[in-house]
Order: C-alpha cells, then sequence, then structure tokens
C-alpha cells in the first residue's frame, strides 16, 4: 500500500516536486569554495606573484587576457562571483521585502542588473582588443 | 560482609558545618517587562517591577509573584511550571528561554531583568501570542506515524539503532522557542520554522514510516529547510537541548542525497 494520504498542499500549488532551492542552495556552497579559491588566487597572484598593484595597467591587462588560461580564469569568477551574489541578494530579498511588489521590482531590477553585468563582461573577455590601447 | 569499609557509629560524628553555603537571603531584582494590553495600550510599553526574590527562584516564580502582589493584569502562559508542557516560553535578556527553567541566580540581575514575548508570532497580550501560524506550520509536515502495509499483530519492532536515530527529536515540547528565535522566521512567517522541521525530522528517520517522501517534499518547498541560514539561534534557544541546526542539516542531506 503505498501513502493514503494526499499529497500536502496538493491543489493549491506546487504542483510538481520542483527541485530549484535545493539546486540554489547546493550552487551557493560549490561556487563559494571555487570563488575562496579563484578570488584569493587572484589577488594572490595580482598583489603579491606579479610584483604588485602598481605593474597592472592595460599592457598587463592586454597581456594576461591574450592567454586563454586567464580568459577562463576570469570568465568563471565573473560568471559564478555574480550568481553567487545574485543568488545570495535573491535570498535577502525573500527575507527582507515583505510586499509582493516590492519583492517582485527588486527582484526584477537584481536579475536585469546581473545579466547586464555578466553579458557586458563576457562580451570584454572574449571581444578584448588589445590594438585599442 | 568482609569489606575494609568501616563505618562509624553516629554518635562519634560532629555535627555537620557547611562553611560555605550561607543561608539565601532574597535580593530585590527588577525585571522590565514588555506590556501590551490591547484594550487600552496603542503600543507596547516596557514596565519595571522590583519583586524579592531567592537565588533559586525560577523567572516564572517572579511572574506570578508580580502578578498576585503587584500587578494582576501582568498575563502570561503557564501551564505544568516544570519544563514539559512548553507554554512559558518568552525572551528573558533577549534570548528565548522557559521562564520555569529559568534561574535568578544564572541571570545577571545587577540590570533590570527584561521579559518579553516570543519575536516573530502576532502578539494578543503582554506575553501572548498566537500560536496558530506556528502550529500550522507543525501540522503541513505530518506530525504523525504513516505506517506501511497491513497492521501487525503485535508491536512494531524497533532495534535501538533505529530508535536513536531520531532520539534526539523526540524531546520537542512545542514551546516555539526554537523557531521565535530564528531570523528568517521573525521577517518571513510562511519559512516552516526550526519547530516544524524537528517535528518532521522525529518521523522522517523513524524506520517504523512510510511517510518520508511526503514530508520531505514539503520541507523542498520554497519556505522548507533551504531557507535555514544555520545561525544556531535554534539550537541555542531549545530548552530541551535538541540540536536543532544539525536535524535540519540532515533533513536537507536527505534532501540531496536522495535518502533516509
Amino acid at each position: 500500500m503505498s501513502n493514503p494520504l494526499a499529497a500536502p498542499r496538493a491543489g493549491s500549488r506546487n504542483k510538481q516536486r520542483s527541485n530549484f532551492e535545493l539546486y540554489g542552495w547546493l550552487f551557493m556552497r560549490i561556487s563559494g569554495l571555487i570563488l575562496v579559491f579563484l578570488v584569493l588566487g587572484h589577488l594572490f597572484i595580482m598583489n603579491i606573484l606579479d610584483g604588485g598593484v602598481q605593474r597592472i595597467n592595460f599592457a598587463f591587462v592586454a597581456g594576461r587576457w591574450s592567454s586563454p588560461f586567464w580568459q577562463v580564469w576570469d570568465l568563471s569568477m565573473l560568471w559564478l562571483a555574480l550568481l553567487h551574489g545574485g543568488n545570495g541578494m535573491r535570498t535577502i530579498i525573500n527575507d527582507y521585502a515583505e510586499r509582493d511588489q516590492t519583492r517582485f521590482w527588486l527582484k526584477m531590477l537584481l536579475y536585469v542588473s546581473t545579466a547586464i553585468i555578466i553579458a557586458l563582461g563576457t562580451l570584454v573577455i572574449f571581444t578584448f582588443d588589445p590594438s585599442i590601447g | 560482609m568482609s569489606t575494609d569499609v568501616m563505618i562509624e557509629p553516629a554518635t562519634n560524628t560532629a555535627p555537620v558545618v557547611m562553611p560555605d553555603t550561607p543561608t539565601p537571603v532574597a535580593t530585590d531584582v527588577t525585571f522590565r517587562i514588555r506590556r501590551y494590553r490591547p484594550d487600552y495600550d496603542e503600543e507596547p510599553h516596557w514596565e519595571d517591577y522590583t519583586v524579592a526574590l531567592y537565588p533559586t527562584d525560577r523567572v516564572l516564580t517572579a511572574l506570578e509573584k508580580i502578578k498576585a502582589e503587584l500587578d494582576g493584569s501582568l498575563t502570561f502562559r503557564r501551564s505544568c511550571g516544570h519544563g514539559i508542557c512548553g507554554s512559558d516560553a518568552m525572551r528573558i535578556n533577549g534570548r528565548n528561554r522557559l521562564a520555569c527553567k529559568t534561574l535568578v541566580k544564572d541571570i545577571d540581575i545587577r540590570k533590570p531583568i527584561t521579559v518579553e514575548a516570543i519575536k516573530g508570532l502576532p502578539l494578543e497580550k503582554d506575553l501572548v501570542v498566537d500560536m496558530e501560524p506556528f502550529f500550522a506550520a507543525y501540522r503541513q509536515v505530518l506530525p504523525f506515524l504513516i505506517p506501511e502495509g497491513h497492521e501487525p499483530t503485535k508491536e512494531r519492532i524497533q532495534s535501538a539503532e533505529d530508535r536513536a536515530r531520531f532520539d534526539d527529536t523526540t524531546k520537542c515540547i512545542l514551546c516555539a522557542a526554537c523557531t521565535t528565535s530564528c531570523p528568517v522566521f521573525w521577517t518571513d512567517e510562511a519559512y516552516f520554522g526550526p519547530a516544524a522541521i524537528v517535528a518532521a525530522h522525529r518521523f522522517i528517520f523513524d524506520s517504523r514510516d512510510a511517510g518520508s517522501a511526503a514530508r520531505l517534499e514539503v520541507l523542498n518547498d520554497k519556505e522548507g529547510v533551504w531557507r535555514c541560514r544555520t545561525t544556531f539561534n535554534c539550537t541555542d534557544a531549545c530548552p530541551r537541548g535538541i540540536e536543532v541546526t544539525k536535524a535540519i542539516q540532515e533533513v536537507k542531506q536527505a534532501l540531496i542525497f536522495n535518502r533516509v
């Protein structure tokens, strides 16, 4: 005999099982771990190994982005940081914005700005032209 | 008996003197209570009451004394007075405690002791809140045994190990101290809250129960376990010492790995 009870909240909401919050939660943990490595590695290389922040200029950046390794590094940092931060902000909005309207518009603002920054950053990394310097 | 223990005759024993145990002295203790009488007050406000108490007295004793001697209109819930019924959870000095399990000697009495209703549930009067949203969340996780198969003619046997799996969460007395200490619940009443998850945990990990899938589905909801921010306020607040945050993490684990 299977469970004889009707599924809780059946009919009103959540007609099918959604694992969105589960994956969101997992993503935060995994991306957080990767970001610790990426961001601290980035800071360490930029500020200590490569001779300090004063060496960073247009030519330096141009040199780095000519290598696919740094392109991938910076790209993953950009995407993970923005999605991680964006999801965190989404949670905070869910926590603190009480009115549905406020929630909706704050989230729209968040999603649009996150999408714009991700798109812009990705575009720059892939289409960077060192000759304009 | 052929032991070496020598029991001295009672007549040889000098009267017992306990030099370090002074006779208890009643001290004046001030309580700053957040009063709200909906018939008279627009807004809740703080009022001070001073009563003489022994260090071994409980906060509940103080409230009863205030009600009996100083202000009969003070309203609070209490029932057993011994930490079993879960009626008198309140915020004492900013922390959720049972008034009947908090002794005066464990609180700093040099400053007034603040006492207010638990947060996050609708305030009805003084220290009394509407517990209905709390119990509604509790009911939604199906907090009862859902058996499978034919009714056995004998008891449902369970090994000691299987019983130990959920032992911690059987201790819950539904006082709401954990749920109303949770910052996520304060701002979002739709969140199930720690107590409901503890109740679900009690049955999800019970080997005799067959309703885990339904309960996990409820807790996988937008307002379910994923809203938990692991601040450990609930574990700190629980008067029964249940490791609430750990229970919530175990439910998360069961959901992620799809196993109980």
